[in-house]
């Protein structure tokens, strides 16, 4: 455009600056949230009738003498009151002792080190799945609007978006695994492994994946078919169907480069959805993963496992909020940065 | 389209039906869909009773016939028969579940909005807190700790999904706030009270009521995940996500009919209620965008 470099230079100073400034504030913001969501967990044992010492004591509670009971109440500390516990809590969790996992009967740190890389595995093969396939489909939907194809490829996004993922789930077992006896219907490894192998993974891997993919699909397919739909209206674009450039050109060099922008800087919000789903997934396939750990932790109300998988996953939603807001800073100059 | 000269100047585009044409066919479709399911859940328990104890063990398992549409299930009892109760036990929760979330979302939305400053600043900040723990681990936590049950799944619906009809009305009232009509009302002497009772209220009513219909198949969903994992209804009061869980065992030995029929009885229902709610949005806003959305 001719500017003079120095003038450039300044304003992407200025916007470098102001993106720092936010991710600075964000950053800062995150302690209190995860400590707010802490505390809030913390307040909800307190006002359930949850009691940390009759399931300490199992079936011995209902004979024990009273004294035993408060005996025990006194070691386990559930005789303060949820404020003490909690800040208790807080400064062991900071020196990196998470306690004790009841259900699983193993350190808390142990259990997430244990099952963290497999959640991320599923995860984000399931996330790289859904962009692709979101993008093709999005694509051809958009191409044509009211079309045949468009109408199939929406209709059937709506369905999707309907479908409970554990049903979806249960089909694609009854399909993959029983019928057409192709792929395993859960686990890590076949259970006459002893060790676990890439093949065994890979195998494993492919349903529940898949299945966590689909489900994701129905936002992904829309918001593209959306975004595109409104870029193929865009000025742009009809400068270059007056060109006489080629369709694919227009669709996939023109129209797609505009409609994606807002889109990908969409993808770090998503990762509630993901996690809602990785705990029904995981849960259906027996995936040794974090989500799965959670279910498990709840139904057995294994309190410190399911406080520190709670706190895992609001901080995964946190970075994710935090990669959103960049890329948007970074993707449209017209954002104002120090909101 | 909105202006032809716009539109793709691709091959011709080949139409089934009109845009108008299939925006009327998905309205009488979800119309007629919502109405044989309600007059479903109401009329069929008065003709034909199920005991959730009675066993035909005879009978288990069957697969579709005449006798039973969608079969059997592992005690032989009727599946379709079982969808429809187990529908009103999910239609139930999840209506009740969604007004609980409407009129929570509303209250704290209008308090926001109309107060604004530190109350408003203090629920933003508590907006965010709950907003960035998935919904579904939030009621997780809540049904374990306060023990699975209608109440329990109610009220953790109801905590988890406030928070979108929150943001909604608050935006809709402070919209409102720098209306001529407001100023009119408070230049008059109204009080806070009478402005936000008066004036706020009745017009943020449609986006709450539409709220509150997108919202249950949200609850409906929520409910079925947890009763799905054992953290729902109680055997008794089987909903449609207690059955799934259920089917999960026929399904394994192979008989597909047990697990497969609620889910069809939460995905058509949806559709139909998602129906109603694009045709209830484009009435109060046509400027919006016309998609049905979920």
């Amino acid at each position: 455009m001719g500017a003079p470099g120095g003038v450039r230079d300044h304003v992407v100073n200025l916007r470098l600056r102001g993106l720092s400034v936010l991710v600075a504030r964000r950053l800062a913001a995150a302690p209190v949230v995860l400590l707010a969501v802490t505390f809030l967990v913390f307040a909800l044992g307190a006002a359930s009738p949850f009691d940390p010492v009759r399931q300490y004591a199992g079936d011995a509670a209902f004979t024990a003498s009273a004294r035993n009971l408060e005996q025990i109440r006194a070691g386990l500390g559930a005789d303060r009151p949820f404020v003490a516990q909690w800040w208790s809590w807080l400064g062991d969790a900071l020196t990196g002792d998470l306690g004790a996992s009841r259900s699983l009967r193993m350190p808390v740190g142990q259990v997430i080190g244990e099952r963290l890389g497999w959640t991320v595995l599923l995860v984000s093969v399931a996330f790289v799945l859904t962009l692709v396939g979101g993008m093709a489909l999005g694509i051809l939907a958009a191409r044509r609007r009211g079309g045949v194809l468009d109408r199939c490829v929406t209709g059937a996004m709506y369905t999707l978006e309907a479908a409970p993922v554990f049903w979806l789930a249960l089909g694609a077992v009854w399909l993959f695994a029983l019928r057409l006896d192709l792929l395993p219907a859960g686990g890590l490894t076949d259970t006459s492994a002893s060790v676990v192998t890439a093949d065994q993974v890979g195998a494993h891997l492919v349903l529940p994946a898949a299945v966590l993919a689909v489900s994701q699909l129905p936002w992904f397919v829309l918001y593209i078919r959306q975004s595109l739909i409104a870029a193929l209206a865009e000025e742009h674009v009809l400068g270059a169907r007056a060109r006489g450039l080629r369709e694919r050109t227009v669709l996939l060099r023109h129209a797609l480069r505009s409609a994606l922008l807002p889109f990908l800087t969409l993808l770090g919000s998503r990762v509630p959805e993901l996690i809602t789903g990785a705990l029904l997934v995981e849960t259906v396939f027996s995936w040794p993963g974090v989500a799965s750990a959670t279910v498990q932790a709840a139904l057995a109300l294994d309190f410190p496992l399911l406080t520190a998988l709670t706190v895992l996953a609001t901080a995964a939603v946190l970075i994710g909020n935090l990669a959103a807001d960049v890329l948007y800073g970074l993707a449209d100059p017209r954002v104002a940065l120090d909101g | 389209m909105a202006d032809p000269i716009l539109a793709p100047v691709g091959p011709a585009r080949r139409r089934l039906v009109s845009a108008a044409g299939a925006a009327r066919l998905r309205w009488w479709a979800s119309v007629s869909v919502a109405a044989v399911i309600v007059l479903a859940v109401v009329f069929v328990p008065l003709f034909a009773e199920l005991d959730q104890r009675i066993v035909h063990l005879d009978d288990r398992l069957l697969g579709p016939s005449p006798a039973h549409p969608l079969g059997t299930d592992e005690l032989g009892r009727d599946t379709l028969l079982r969808c429809v109760y187990g529908m009103r036990v999910s239609l139930l929760v999840g209506v009740v579940a969604a007004v609980v979330s409407t009129v929570i979302g509303t209250v704290v939305g209008a308090t926001a909005g109309a107060l604004g400053g530190w109350t408003d600043r203090v629920l933003a900040r508590l907006v965010d807190v709950l907003a960035s723990v998935p919904h579904l681990l939030l009621g997780i936590i809540l049904v374990a700790l306060f023990r699975p049950g209608p109440g329990a799944v109610i009220v953790s619906v109801g905590l988890t999904h406030w928070l979108s009809t929150a943001r909604i009305v608050r935006a809709e009232v402070m919209s409102l706030r720098t209306r001529p009509f407001v100023d009119a009302a408070i230049a008059g002497g109204a009080s806070r009270r009478r402005v936000t009772m008066r004036h706020f209220v009745p017009n943020v009513a449609p986006q709450a009521a539409l709220a509150a219909v997108l919202a249950v198949p949200h609850a409906i969903w929520h409910e079925s995940a947890l009763s799905f994992l054992g953290l729902g209804m109680p055997p008794h009061l089987a909903s449609l996500g207690t059955m799934i869980e259920d089917g999960r065992q026929a399904l394994l030995t192979g008989h597909w009919w047990p697990a497969f029929a609620p889910g069809l009885f939460i995905v058509v229902p949806t559709l139909a209620i998602a129906g109603l709610a694009g045709a209830w949005r484009e009435r109060i806003d046509p400027r919006g965008p016309g998609e049905l959305r979920l």
